[in-house]
């Protein structure tokens, strides 16, 4: 490999994204440039005067849904189809959501499920992960006290510690 | 950082209005003759070819902001004029939101409008959905939520599939997704195994799916039950039996033309028949 420095690397090279990472903001713009005047010598324009293009400042919208606030289409009412209730409130809450943009509403993120599901998802977590590195012994003490709802039984059998022998 | 802008304009405005003479309290808006025009004409009939127009500032530098005016359907840009081209009543929504609020029962796909379909055909990669109008929307397979190339959705010929236009226009031929920009169903996609599907009239599907649709409020107290709207006028219901069924249809459709007061007796009178 030759370490003549930076220099003797051919364009091609220094093209390539993994040379590109750790170089600055500027020199990224230096390069881009350079080939896009590589680029505009090449190619063909037309040589006209910059037209402004007029803003339209009439707007056509051809569906009601954005004039009337429409809601969601389905739903389902007294507990008829569970999964389209839930449906029905993520839907419309976040379409409420888009409409309180403004007064900065950032009190909840949006989660894909429940919190009580998560701190269900939790506890057995931390039980499996507690029996796994448990030691053999206390393994069948964590099983026989799952019972508890509190799960603060405390063991109260001695750990057996190593007898000196009395003679 | 908003409210600091708007702090802004208001200072600025309020020195604007101390060097006018004029009767008009928002004077220093160009659009101002434009919402006046609307505005006189809230609430009242309209017929085809009703025109606003207005004449602006010619020059549109930065000097003059203008805001943008939403025409809704029913109202057509025509140059620098708005016309309209459906008979009906104007209705305004603030800021700067107008259109007209007609009657049809004749479905026009529009982009972004969620609609019931009838799976009529498989050809290839699309299936051809009947969703009324006057063409059959195409949906591509890829179109359902975790379909890939291998894992084809489940879909026959003649499912009921509820589905949003992302094409939608005169020229071209109206096609439906069944997924949102970020790949996931929410909801749509195919649907219903029992239950019935009717036709009703676009307004009434409108006022169904009204945020605080009344219709909706009565039709809760009744019994247990499941609906999907389509804005094509297409209507699903499903309830525990046939015959409560058979009961929310006829009543949905008969109350169209009942105001309020008659809508509800007739509920209360349903409720306490089917019980």
């Amino acid at each position: 490999m030759a370490k003549d420095g930076a220099a003797k690397l051919s364009k091609n090279l220094l093209r390539m994204k993994f040379m590109q990472r750790g170089l600055d903001a500027e020199l990224k713009k230096q390069l881009d440039e350079e080939e896009k005047r590589i680029i505009s010598d090449e190619h063909w324009f037309l040589d006209l005067p910059e037209l402004k293009a007029k803003e339209n400042y009439i707007i056509e919208e051809r569906s009601y849904a954005p004039c009337e606030d429409l809601v969601f289409g389905r739903m389902s009412f007294r507990g008829f189809n569970p999964e389209v209730e839930k449906l029905m409130l993520l839907m419309n809450t976040h379409k409420e959501e888009e409409d309180d943009e403004e007064e900065d509403n950032v009190s909840r993120m949006e989660t894909d499920i429940t919190d009580e599901e998560m701190a269900r998802r939790y506890e057995s977590l931390v039980e499996s992960m507690r029996k796994k590195f448990a030691k053999k012994r206390d393994r069948s003490a964590i099983t026989k006290n799952k019972e508890d709802v509190n799960c603060d039984a405390v063991d109260n059998r001695p750990k057996k510690a190593f007898l000196k022998p009395q003679y | 950082m908003q409210a600091a802008v708007k702090t802004q304009r208001r200072r600025s405005l309020s020195r604007f209005r101390r060097h006018t003479n004029t009767g008009h309290s928002r004077c220093f808006f160009a659009m101002d003759p434009v919402h006046a025009c609307f505005k006189e004409k809230i609430g009242e009939v309209l017929l085809p070819g009703d025109v606003f127009s207005f004449r602006l500032p010619e020059s549109g530098d930065g000097s003059v902001k203008t805001d943008k005016i939403i025409c809704g359907p029913g109202l057509r840009r025509n140059g620098e004029e708005v016309q309209v081209c459906k008979s009906g009543i104007l209705r305004h929504k603030p800021p700067n939101m107008y259109w007209i609020d007609s009657q049809q029962r004749r479905y026009v796909p529009a982009k972004g409008e969620s609609v019931i379909g009838i799976v009529t055909a498989k050809s290839g990669d699309i299936f051809k959905v009947d969703v009324g109008g006057s063409e059959q929307a195409s949906l591509s397979y890829l179109a359902f939520e975790g379909a890939t190339k291998r894992n084809r959705p489940n879909v026959q010929v003649g499912d009921l599939v509820y589905g949003q236009f992302t094409i939608a226009n005169k020229d071209m031929e109206p096609e439906l997704v069944c997924i949102d920009s970020c790949g996931r169903a929410n909801g749509m996609g195919v649907f219903g195994a029992d239950g019935l599907l009717f036709k009703l009239s676009l307004g009434l599907v409108r006022r169904l799916l009204a945020p605080q649709s009344e219709i909706v409020k009565d039709l809760e107290k009744i019994f247990p039950f499941e609906l999907v709207v389509g804005m094509n006028g297409r209507v699903w219901v499903k309830s525990k039996t046939v015959q409560q069924t058979l009961i929310m249809t006829n009543v949905l459709e008969t109350c169209e033309n009942m105001t309020s007061q008659q809508r509800q007796t007739l509920f209360k009178r349903v409720a306490e028949g089917s019980l």
